[in-house]
């Protein structure tokens, strides 16, 4: 086996090999990915109106709803409308889809799982992630049709707008770090005293000083609005544009827009964990979980070693599909901005705010004491885990009461005698 | 990189950036022209990648596609009095660009194959003989700074108004050196034009109240 091993590594053909394997793996997972989060999207927007979703493809949770929805799509009518510029038509989906992908070449999705560990992965995975609006924008404008003028339009329009205290955001972890490399922000110092390592949760950037874990709500925001999910997704406003940017296509075409919007939500979404919420790490532990199972570098068990690294990808993935879940769960909570709120959210508010953070962790670094900033991790990660058991308790008290209870205005629902579930007390 | 796949990708990635730079020309409608854009910048940032200039790269991306997008927004909006405008291009224009086009492909073919030649005299090293940094500028206390000096710092050195190439003799009759502060200015100012130009295009066009 390890004769085997090195022969291929030392093999000429194996840098080929090995990109051909990473690329195949990257665009696996990127749909495999899409088709999860589609699921757990109807999922997630069948519980919140209170109805159920799928439930009877591929058996109890109908878990295999996509792809049957895929399926169809593939058999689809393709259609071109007649006064759409077929050139532009034809491939504006390509654009958005490879926009997306690309910015997985840079993600690390454990210690040593890396296509291309850049050292400007971060700077990278905005750049390519940015080109995925230009698809819209050319989706929206070779339709040949108004509405999908005015949704490509729009997303130009909030695109322009959002990138830019979205990459303000980025920046504030980046100074704390002081690199760009997206592995960097995760991986543990061996040198670094044992209750400071990065794999502890406390010490992950989100509570490293109150500007970076501001910055990580105006980060989100910022990246919902950039894969244009609602409450931003004037491009596709239903309501008022039939589908906006995506109205005249069908079949494979369509297919491909979600296929780019849900492989992007995943991308921001892994930004957003290795930036702020520690990467690959569970939280618990001391050290990376396959240098403590294998040695550094497998230096002791190598099989172990590769069993850390496959847990890290795990608990990676996971966290991204738990910030991705966030975005659904806002999604079919909020009700959709007018165009121009969105453009003040952006420019009135998210801007400004992103600048004071900027500033604000510029100057942490700089005049604030050495024991302020060290113990300061400490106490926001508890003030956090005290916020977060107040909440649970809340919604547990809620559960048990029945509905209306406790809730204002027009949602009260004691004096109605018509309604069978509340009993007034 | 294996020395094998480094020119293969080379030029596959030059090819397809040549192509599309030329598609942008003939391409009546400036969407489509803008596209043929993205792909040209696209394929000079991957041929930054492969050079393993991963910053550069990315700041191409981000600059220039980012600057293809308003290009297109504005093209879209200005020019669209219908679908899928047409722009016909006179053939006096043609003729000036076509001029201008292969002057400037002429220096930059001149610039790229001398650039080996003086490395060969150099041992290696790219400036050119006898006009080391260390030379021309003794008093600017530049010297410290750019010991290691390449070509594109005395470039750099020129565009700030220190004197660089070979000297010629001014109308008082001392020897003097060339420097680019002027040229560089004047296309900074021209840029600026450039800009006043395009918002004062794009500006809602109101009729003042009792001219109407």
């Amino acid at each position: 086996m390890g004769e085997l091993l090195s022969g291929i590594f030392s093999s000429p053909y194996w840098p080929y090999a090995l990109a051909l394997v990473s690329a195949m793996l990257l665009i696996g997972f990127m749909l495999v990915s899409a088709i999860f989060s589609v699921w757990m999207e109807r999922k997630v927007a069948g519980r919140i109106q209170d109805r159920l979703g799928p439930t009877r493809v591929g058996g109890k949770f109908g878990w295999l709803q996509t792809l049957a929805d895929g399926m169809k799509l593939l058999v689809k009518e393709d259609i071109i409308p007649a006064s759409a510029d077929h050139f532009l038509f034809r491939l504006g989906p390509y654009i958005a889809l490879v926009g997306s992908f690309l910015a997985f070449i840079a993600l690390p999705y454990g210690n040593n799982v890396v296509a291309n560990d850049m050292n400007i992965a971060v700077f990278f995975m905005l750049a390519v992630l940015s080109t995925e609006v230009f698809g819209v924008i050319l989706i929206g404008y070779g339709s040949g049709s108004k509405w999908s003028l005015f949704g490509g339009m729009r997303e130009a329009a909030q695109m322009v707008s959002y990138e830019v205290p979205m990459a303000l955001c980025v920046i504030v972890p980046v100074i704390v770090a002081h690199t760009m490399n997206l592995s960097d922000f995760a991986r543990v110092d061996p040198s670094a005293p044992m209750l400071e390592s990065r794999s502890l949760m406390w010490n992950w950037y989100i509570f490293h000083d109150p500007f970076t874990f501001c910055a990580f709500w105006t980060y989100f925001t910022c990246a919902t609005a950039s894969c244009k999910r609602a409450p931003f997704d004037l491009a596709e406003a239903e309501s008022e544009l039939v589908a906006g940017f995506h109205t005249e296509y069908s079949g494979f075409r369509w297919l491909s827009i979600f296929m780019a919007e849900y492989g992007s939500m995943f991308a921001v979404s892994g930004i957003a964990c290795l930036l702020f919420l520690g990467g690959w790490h569970i939280g618990v532990l001391p050290d990376d979980i396959s240098n403590l199972l294998g040695g550094y570098n497998g230096a002791s068990n190598i099989y172990l070693w590769v069993l850390g690294n496959v847990v890290n990808v795990v608990v990676f993935i996971a966290k991204g599909w738990t910030l991705v879940f966030i975005m659904m769960w806002v999604r079919w909570t909020l009700p959709r901005l007018r165009i121009d709120q969105v453009m003040m959210t952006c420019l009135k508010y998210l801007l400004p705010i992103s600048c004071v953070l900027l500033m604000g962790v510029s100057m942490w670094s700089l005049l604030v004491p050495y024991v302020v900033q060290k113990y300061f991790p400490w106490g926001m990660f508890a003030a956090c885990i005290l916020l977060g058991l107040m909440v649970l308790r809340q919604m547990i008290f809620w559960a048990k009461e029945p509905p209306g209870t406790g809730m204002p205005g027009m949602w009260s629902m004691t004096g109605m005698s018509s309604y069978q579930g509340a009993k007034p007390k | 990189m294996d020395s094998v796949a480094q020119p293969i990708l080379f030029w596959i990635i030059a090819t397809a950036t040549a192509t599309c730079a030329i598609a942008v020309v003939v391409s009546q409608n400036i969407v489509r022209a803008a596209t043929w854009l993205l792909f040209s910048l696209g394929g000079t940032a991957g041929i930054f990648f492969l050079l393993g200039a991963d910053l550069v790269g990315a700041t191409q991306i981000l600059v220039y596609v980012g600057g293809t997008l308003i290009l297109l927004v504005f093209g879209v909006m200005l020019t669209a009095q219908g679908p899928f405008i047409t722009m016909k291009t006179g053939a006096a224009e043609w003729v000036i660009s076509a001029v201008v086009g292969l002057l400037f492909f002429g220096v930059l073919a001149v610039t790229a194959f001398s650039v080996g030649s003086v490395a060969a005299k150099n041992d290696g090293r790219l400036e050119p003989p006898g006009r080391t940094v260390k030379e021309y500028a003794p008093k600017l206390n530049l010297v410290e700074a750019s010991k290691s000096a390449s070509s594109s710092a005395i470039l750099g050195q020129g565009f700030l108004g220190v004197g660089v190439g070979p000297a010629h003799l001014n109308a008082k009759g001392k020897p003097e050196r060339a420097n680019y502060l002027l040229p560089f200015e004047i296309v900074s100012v021209h840029l600026l034009v450039v800009l006043i130009g395009a918002a004062y295009l794009a500006r809602a066009k109101r009729r003042r109240r009792g001219t109407a």
